[in-house]
C-alpha cells in the first residue's frame, strides 16, 4: 500500500520529496485560488469579465503576471537599508512555509508531525510580522513605515482571539496535535449520533467565527486592510517593492489565505477526513480498529484507530474542496466590505474578540466536564 | 520656484504644528506626510501636506494648481459658442452643467429667452449630469473607505446615463451642446422611453448602495461624526451644494432661484440633514440622486413642443455690460462672472467653481483627525481636481 511503499524510501529522499510537496502545497493553492477568486469570482461580484485573454477564460493569465514580475528591474530606493530591504519578502515567505509543514493532508501526508502542532503554527505563523517590519522601516517611505507599524500592531491584536478560538477545539480534541484533532472529530459523536462524526464547527461555532475573522486580520484583507489601505497609504509596507520582490509578498499574502483555511479545516471542518456515514458506505474507506496501523507505518502519535492508506490520496482533494469554500469567504468578505478605522480594529480585537473568546473557552471546558 | 513654494509650505506648516504639539513631554518628533499629488485617495492631482502626531494630523495644507489650465483666460481669446468647449472640461463628471451657467449669462447680456422647449432640454441635461456625477461619487466613497466593488456598480450605472447623453449631445464625457438662445439639437427619436429605463437603473443602484453602502455598520463607524461641518463654519468657508445641505442649510438654487431653468414646474424635495458630518454628506447627495431621477422624469413626462433655438444673430455679439449667473451644479454652486465690451470674445470670465470652496475648508475640517478620516473627509466632501483648479 502507499504508506508501505513509502517507508522503503530513504530519508534523503522522502526528504526531498516532502520539500517539493511543500512547494506544491503552498504554490498550486495559491494560483488557483488567485484565478478563480482574485480574477474571476470578484470579476463576476463586480459585474465584469475578469482575464479572458490569456488562454481559455483567462486562465494562463497569472502565468502572465508572474512573467511580467520575473522580467521587472529590482528596484531598490537609494535611502533604503538595502539588504533589509531585500531580506523582508523572504522573511514573509517563510513563515508562509513554515506554516504548511504542519497541515496534514492524509493519514501519512503530512510534511511534519508534531506533537504541539497547531501551537507551533500559531507561534510560526507571527513570524511574517518581522517580515512586515523590516519591509515597512527598510523601505525610508513614510507610508511604509505607518504601513509597517500598522501591520504589527495589528497581527499582535489579532494573534490573541486566534490562539484563544483555537483553545477551545484543542480542550474538545484533547490533543495540540493535528493529527489527533482530526482524528477526534472524526470518530466523534455529538449526544450519541456519529453519522456525520463530529466536526468542531457544530460545537464551536463561536471559536469558528472567531478565527475566520482573526485570519482576515492576520491576512490584512478587508475590513481589516489598513496596513495595505491603497486609499490611504498607497499599499503600505509594499509601496516601494517592485518586481520578483512584489511578487514574493504576493505570494506570501494568497498562500498564507490558502494555508489558514487549511488550517482552519482541519480545526473546525474535520480535516482530511470524511464524515463517517461516507466511510461507512464506502467499502475499504471505514477505519480499522486493530494493531494494523503500527503493520502499515502510520505516523500518527495518538493513534487509537487507522485509517485507511486510501486517504492519502482522498484527503488533499477533501482538503482543497474545503478551502475553497473557506477561501471563498475570504475574498467574498474582502471585496465587499468597506475598512475599519485603526482604533476602531483594536477596540474590537480587545473588547469584543477577546472576551467573546475567553468566554467561549469557559463554557467549552464547563461543558466538557458535565458531557 | 516650486523650491521657494515648498519651503514656504513646510514653513508655514512647521508653525502650525508648533503651535498644537501634542506629546511635548515625550519630545516625538512630527512627521511631515506629503499626500499627493500622485496619490489614489485624491483622484486628480491635488496635494495635501499634513503634519502629523504619529497618526494624528496637526496641520494639512491643501496645495492646488497642479491641474491649473487658465480657462478663465483662455476664454478671452475665444468666441462665445467657443467658450463652452472649454468650462466643459472643468467638472468633467457632470459637464453639461457647467455650460449652462455660462451661456445663461451671456443670454443675459444679449437679452435674448431660450425657447420653452429647450429651457427643459437643458434641465433634463442638466440633471442628467448630476447624476452622472453624483452617482461615480456613491460608488467612490466605498473605494476610498476600502469596500472596491461599489464604484464598479457605479461605473455599470452610469454607463446607462451616459447612453443617454451620448445619443441627445453626441458626447459622452463633453457634450458641447448648449448654445446661446437654445440648444444645438433636439432630442432623437425613442430618447424619452430610453432614458426612462436609464434611470430605473439608477434608481436601482440608489436601492443598492443603500444596503450595500449606507446600511453598513463598518460604513457607519467610520463616518459617523467624522468630518463634522457647522452649520455657520461652512457657510462662512463659503461651501455650497450638498456639502452645506449635509449641515442642516436648507439652501438649493434650484428652488431658490432657478434662473433659466424649469425646476419650478417639476414637484421635488431638497434634501437635508442635520448632523453635518461625513455620512450626512454621503446621505444627501444619496437622497438627491433619486430626487433627480424623479426631476427628470417628470420633466420627460411634461416637455412642450416647439422650437428650440430662439432668434439669435448669425455672428454673435454681445453687447457691453456684466452679468452674474450661478446654478446649483453637481458638486455646489457654479457661477460665472462675465465682463463683455461689446466684441466677439469676453473681456474677463470669472469662474466660480464649488469645489475650489469646497475644499477651503479642509485644513481647519482636518486637523486632530486621524489618516484614515482625512481620506474619509476628502472623499465626502467630493471635490473634483478640474473643478478646484480649472
Amino acid at each position: 500500500m502507499l504508506a508501505t511503499v513509502a517507508a522503503e524510501f530513504a530519508y534523503w529522499q522522502t526528504s526531498i520529496f516532502k520539500l517539493l510537496m511543500a512547494f506544491v502545497a503552498v504554490l498550486i493553492p495559491a494560483g488557483g485560488t488567485v484565478y478563480l477568486y482574485l480574477f474571476k469570482m470578484v470579476s463576476f461580484l463586480q459585474s465584469r469579465l475578469g482575464p479572458m485573454e490569456a488562454g481559455p477564460y483567462g486562465s494562463l493569465q497569472l502565468v502572465a503576471e508572474v512573467g511580467k514580475w520575473a522580467q521587472k528591474e529590482d528596484v531598490v530606493p537609494s535611502r533604503a537599508d538595502a539588504f533589509v530591504f531585500k531580506a523582508a519578502p523572504y522573511v514573509v515567505l517563510i513563515s508562509t512555509f513554515l506554516l504548511v509543514i504542519v497541515v496534514p493532508f492524509g493519514p501519512d501526508a503530512v510534511f511534519a508531525d508534531f506533537d504541539t502542532g497547531i501551537f507551533l503554527a500559531l507561534a510560526v505563523s507571527s513570524i511574517s510580522v518581522i517580515g512586515i517590519l523590516m519591509a515597512g522601516w527598510a523601505s525610508a517611505s513614510k507610508y511604509s513605515l505607518l504601513g509597517g507599524l500598522r501591520a504589527a500592531g495589528q497581527l499582535i491584536a489579532y494573534e490573541l482571539p486566534m490562539v484563544l478560538a483555537v483553545v477551545g477545539v484543542v480542550i474538545q480534541a484533547g490533543t495540540l496535535n493535528m493529527q489527533g484533532i482530526v482524528e477526534a472529530q472524526t470518530t466523534g459523536e455529538i449526544f450519541g449520533w456519529g453519522a456525520l462524526g463530529h466536526p468542531f464547527i457544530l460545537t464551536q461555532f463561536v471559536g469558528f467565527f472567531i478565527f475566520l475573522i482573526a485570519v482576515q486580520a492576520e491576512l490584512a484583507q478587508t475590513p481589516f486592510d489598513m496596513p495595505v489601505a491603497e486609499s490611504e497609504l498607497v499599499t503600505g509596507y509594499m509601496t516601494e517593492y517592485s518586481g520578483f520582490r512584489f511578487l514574493l509578498f504576493f505570494i506570501g499574502e494568497f498562500a498564507t489565505a490558502n494555508i489558514f483555511a487549511f488550517l482552519a479545516s482541519v480545526l473546525f471542518l474535520g480535516g482530511w477526513s470524511v464524515p463517517p456515514f461516507i466511510m461507512d458506505a464506502v467499502p475499504g474507506l471505514a477505519p480499522q480498529v486493530d494493531g494494523l496501523a503500527a503493520a502499515l507505518g502510520g505516523t500518527t502519535g495518538v493513534a487509537e484507530a487507522s485509517f485507511s492508506p486510501w486517504f492519502n490520496l482522498i484527503g488533499p482533494v477533501v482538503m482543497a474542496v474545503k478551502m475553497l469554500a473557506l477561501t471563498f469567504i475570504v475574498y467574498w468578505v474582502r471585496f465587499t466590505y468597506p475598512r475599519f478605522r485603526e482604533d476602531q480594529l483594536q477596540s474590537f480585537a480587545w473588547k469584543v474578540l477577546i472576551p467573546i473568546s475567553l468566554v467561549n473557552i469557559a463554557v467549552t471546558g464547563v461543558l466538557k466536564v458535565v458531557f | 520656484m516650486t523650491d521657494l513654494v515648498d519651503r514656504r509650505q513646510m514653513a508655514y506648516i512647521a508653525a502650525q504644528a508648533a503651535d498644537a504639539r501634542v506629546n511635548v513631554e515625550l519630545e516625538t518628533e512630527g512627521m511631515t506626510l506629503n499626500i499627493g499629488p500622485q496619490h489614489p485617495a485624491t483622484h486628480g492631482t491635488l496635494r495635501i501636506v499634513i503634519q502629523l502626531d504619529g497618526e494624528e494630523v496637526v496641520a494639512a495644507d491643501p496645495v492646488m494648481g497642479y491641474m491649473h489650465r487658465g480657462y478663465e483666460k483662455l476664454a478671452e481669446v475665444r468666441t462665445y459658442p467657443q467658450v463652452t468647449t472649454l468650462v466643459n472640461r472643468i467638472d468633467w463628471l457632470g459637464s453639461f452643467a457647467n455650460e449652462v451657467p455660462f451661456i445663461l449669462a451671456a443670454e443675459q447680456l444679449m437679452d435674448i429667452e431660450a425657447p420653452p422647449r429647450a429651457q427643459w432640454i437643458r434641465t433634463i441635461l442638466f440633471e442628467l449630469g448630476r447624476i452622472a456625477n453624483v452617482t461615480l461619487f456613491l460608488g467612490d466613497m466605498g473605494v476610498q473607505l476600502g469596500a472596491i466593488s461599489p464604484v464598479f456598480y457605479a461605473f455599470r450605472d452610469r454607463e446607462f446615463i451616459l447612453n443617454q447623453i451620448e445619443a441627445a449631445t453626441g458626447g459622452r464625457f463633453h457634450p458641447n451642446f448648449d448654445r446661446i438662445g437654445g440648444v444645438k439639437d433636439d432630442l432623437p427619436a425613442g430618447w424619452i422611453a430610453d432614458t426612462k429605463v436609464a434611470l430605473k437603473a439608477i434608481q436601482r443602484f440608489c436601492d443598492e448602495m443603500e444596503d450595500l453602502i449606507v446600511g453598513n455598520e463598518i460604513f457607519a463607524a467610520r463616518t459617523r461624526g467624522i468630518g463634522v461641518i457647522p452649520a455657520d463654519i461652512g457657510l462662512s468657508y463659503g461651501l455650497s451644494g450638498a456639502n452645506i445641505r449635509a449641515s442642516g442649510v436648507d439652501w438649493d438654487l434650484r428652488r431658490d432661484a432657478p434662473c433659466g431653468l424649469v425646476y419650478d414646474q417639476v414637484d421635488w424635495k431638497v434634501w437635508t440633514h442635520p448632523d453635518g458630518d461625513s455620512f450626512a454628506r454621503y446621505w444627501v447627495r444619496l437622497q438627491e440622486v433619486r430626487e433627480a431621477c424623479g426631476i427628470v422624469e417628470q420633466l420627460l413626462d411634461g416637455l412642450p413642443a416647439g422650437p428650440i433655438m430662439a432668434k439669435v444673430p448669425r455672428i454673435i455679439k454681445v453687447p457691453e455690460g456684466e452679468a452674474y449667473v450661478e446654478t446649483e451644479n453637481p458638486l455646489g454652486i457654479m457661477g460665472y462672472y462675465v465682463i463683455s465690451q461689446g466684441g466677439l470674445e469676453p473681456f474677463r470670465v470669472k469662474i466660480r467653481s464649488a469645489s475650489f470652496s469646497n475644499i477651503s475648508i479642509a485644513p481647519w475640517l482636518l486637523k486632530g483627525t486621524f489618516v484614515p478620516d482625512v481620506i474619509t473627509i476628502l472623499a465626502s466632501l467630493y471635490f473634483i481636481l478640474g473643478d478646484v483648479d480649472r
